[in-house]
């Protein structure tokens, strides 16, 4: 029995520790973030352009645009196609094509974000001849079909049937149930998902390697190459200057800060009516 | 009525095409990459896979380092891990009390937010003088193992072993969600089963809840390995980025996601293709990796219904 008791002890104390240990690395990384990037956010941060390299000052205003540019682009190409292919999958849950598609956008989700990089130059970039926002667009927005699919349908699922058959006892056709009655209970967590997968693709970099390439300059021509805040982290991370440093540990923390600000907005602001999903 | 059937045709036709459009940019995806890696793997054929040559100046290109780093720095990056992650799992299914267990699940949750690009900045400023100056000496001069080949050598910071601690932090999450997931799904009436027969709360985890949710847990290590495989920024930024093989883990490396990341930008003509054939290898291992993963998780979901 006491040996039995020594296991159960520390089996149980080992989980304690496994789960202390994985928090570490958080707090290690959010500590330093703040540490080395609060200081640099000022004003300059949000209105001015990089500066030349190995010059102090300057900020990320045109990174911070350039992203808020392509997850525009983003969104237009990945959102109604993702949502829509939801619908489907709610709609059809047992159809064997169905699972077949649901199958795939799983797989689809775990496709490298460097693989869709390299795909959106083979069609947006290799043609035209020269880099764009269009195809870091075309690129980030391919990574949100999956994603929003899939939570677009987890959301109608929590819709309960009853109110399905109610509209179709009422003499609604079938597209109107769907559109006017489930999908429209089920909108707040539609919207929940499209910001989920908007703040999964925030921070992705890989795909706009060599797609949106990233930009001294402010633009906003999206036939033009774009900065954006992970290429900007990137490029001034392995730069040698001290000061380019300084504002890449700053641009973290306010990608960091926009990505949890749109995944706490979803999480919070908009929840699905009826809880868990009903089966 | 003939109004209704239409609306509910097109209804129907609309949410389908999108529904199909997900399986045309999978293969899209996968046609276009094996496609711009063809004349790479064309001209050198299954010895690109085998050869570590990687010369661009004479348009010699073999993916083997690459190959090599991807393995290895996955496999450290498991082997940190998986232990944590199902430590964790167990620790927030089965022992933490509700007011603890949700802000650690969210804490958790937010490791799986942080982009990969940051993991790669404190990885170059942080974890890089860390390995530098403390980990490496530690694991030499006091545990003594520097005699093993894995552990020979100076360590400058970047190396393999830096990339597989990041890969760690960086899967943990995912292989913790889908452990914790399938854990829950193991039925009450088996703990109670295992509390009734006189077990402690280890030996009822070890017998009744453990085996029940066991595919899925392997199913969470594979889909962090998948995750592993194709991870990009932060490796590409602490690995060192050579297309060396060599035995210690205080040495450069490659991995294939970040020799793409590194060179394509800088690259023409038959490096390209040779990039793009890189992407596709890593394309079919990471969809092979996936769908066993998938695979493994729906088994626990069967099982119990």
């Amino acid at each position: 029995m006491i040996r039995r008791k020594i296991a159960n002890v520390t089996m149980l104390a080992l989980m304690w520790v496994a789960a202390a240990v994985v928090l570490l690395p958080l707090v290690l990384i959010l500590v330093h973030l703040i540490r080395e990037g609060a200081s640099s956010i000022n004003w300059d941060f949000f209105t001015k352009v990089q500066s030349a390299p190995g010059t102090t000052g300057g900020g990320m205003s045109n990174a911070i645009v350039g992203t808020l540019i392509l997850l525009l682009i983003a969104s237009a190409i990945g959102l109604p196609v993702g949502i829509a292919a939801g619908i489907y999958l709610a709609e059809n849950r047992t159809a064997r094509l169905a699972s077949i598609v649901r199958f795939l956008a799983d797989v689809l989700n775990g496709v490298p974000s460097i693989v869709t990089g390299i795909f959106a130059w083979q069609v947006m970039v290799k043609p035209v001849g020269h880099f764009s926002a269009w195809a870091g667009g075309v690129a980030l927005g391919t990574m949100m079909i999956p994603l929003s699919a899939r939570t677009t349908e987890e959301m109608i699922r929590t819709v309960p049937n009853s109110l399905r058959e109610a509209a179709l006892a009422l003499g609604y056709s079938r597209w109107r149930t769907s559109l006017t009655i489930v999908v429209r209970t089920a909108l707040p967590g539609i919207v929940t998902g499209a910001l989920v997968s908007l703040a999964r693709v925030a921070g992705e970099t890989a795909p706009l390697l060599f797609t949106a390439l990233g930009n001294i300059f402010f633009s906003v021509n999206p036939s033009k190459v774009i900065a954006a805040l992970p290429l900007n982290i990137y490029s001034f991370a392995i730069s040698p200057y001290d000061d380019w440093h300084r504002l890449a540990w700053a641009a973290s923390l306010v990608l960091i800060a926009l990505v949890l600000l749109i995944s706490i907005a979803a999480r919070y602001a908009v929840r699905p009516k009826f809880g868990k999903a009903v089966d | 009525m003939g109004g209704v059937a239409i609306g509910d045709r097109i209804y129907r036709g609309v949410t389908t095409l999108a529904g199909l459009a997900i399986v045309a940019l999978l293969l899209y995806i996968a046609v276009e990459v094996f496609a711009g890696g063809w004349p790479v793997l064309h001209k050198f054929g299954l010895s690109f896979l085998t050869s570590s040559a990687w010369d661009p100046v004479h348009d010699d290109y073999g993916a083997a380092p690459a190959i090599f780093g991807t393995l290895v720095s996955s496999a450290i990056a498991l082997v940190i891990a998986t232990p944590l992650a199902i430590g964790t799992a167990v620790f927030l299914s089965e022992l933490a009390p509700r007011w603890l267990g949700q802000p650690i699940a969210f804490m958790v949750d937010l490791l799986a937010a942080i982009p990969s690009v940051v993991y790669g900045l404190w990885g170059i400023f942080v974890l890089e003088p860390m390995m530098r100056d403390d980990i490496a000496p530690f694991l030499q001069d006091k545990l003594h193992l520097g005699g093993l080949p894995i552990f020979n050598g100076v360590s400058y910071g970047p190396g393999m072993l830096t990339a597989g601690i990041i890969l760690a932090i960086m899967i943990l999450p995912y292989i913790s969600a889908v452990t914790r997931e399938v854990l829950m799904a193991v039925p009450r009436s088996q703990r109670e089963a295992a509390y009734a027969l006189g077990a402690t709360k280890w030996e009822m985890i070890r017998d009744a809840v453990i085996p029940g949710a066991k595919s899925g847990i392997v199913g969470g290590i594979v889909l962090g390995l998948g995750r592993a495989l194709g991870e990009t920024m932060a490796v590409t930024m602490v690995i060192g980025n050579a297309p060396t093989i060599s035995a210690s883990l205080f040495s450069s490396g490659y991995t294939m996601a970040s020799i793409i990341a590194n060179e394509f930008a800088e690259a023409s003509g038959l490096h390209i293709s040779a990039l793009l054939a890189i992407g596709a290898a890593l394309l079919a291992i990471t969809l092979i990796v996936n769908i066993i993963a998938r695979w493994l998780v729906a088994r626990v979901g069967v099982r119990y219904t």
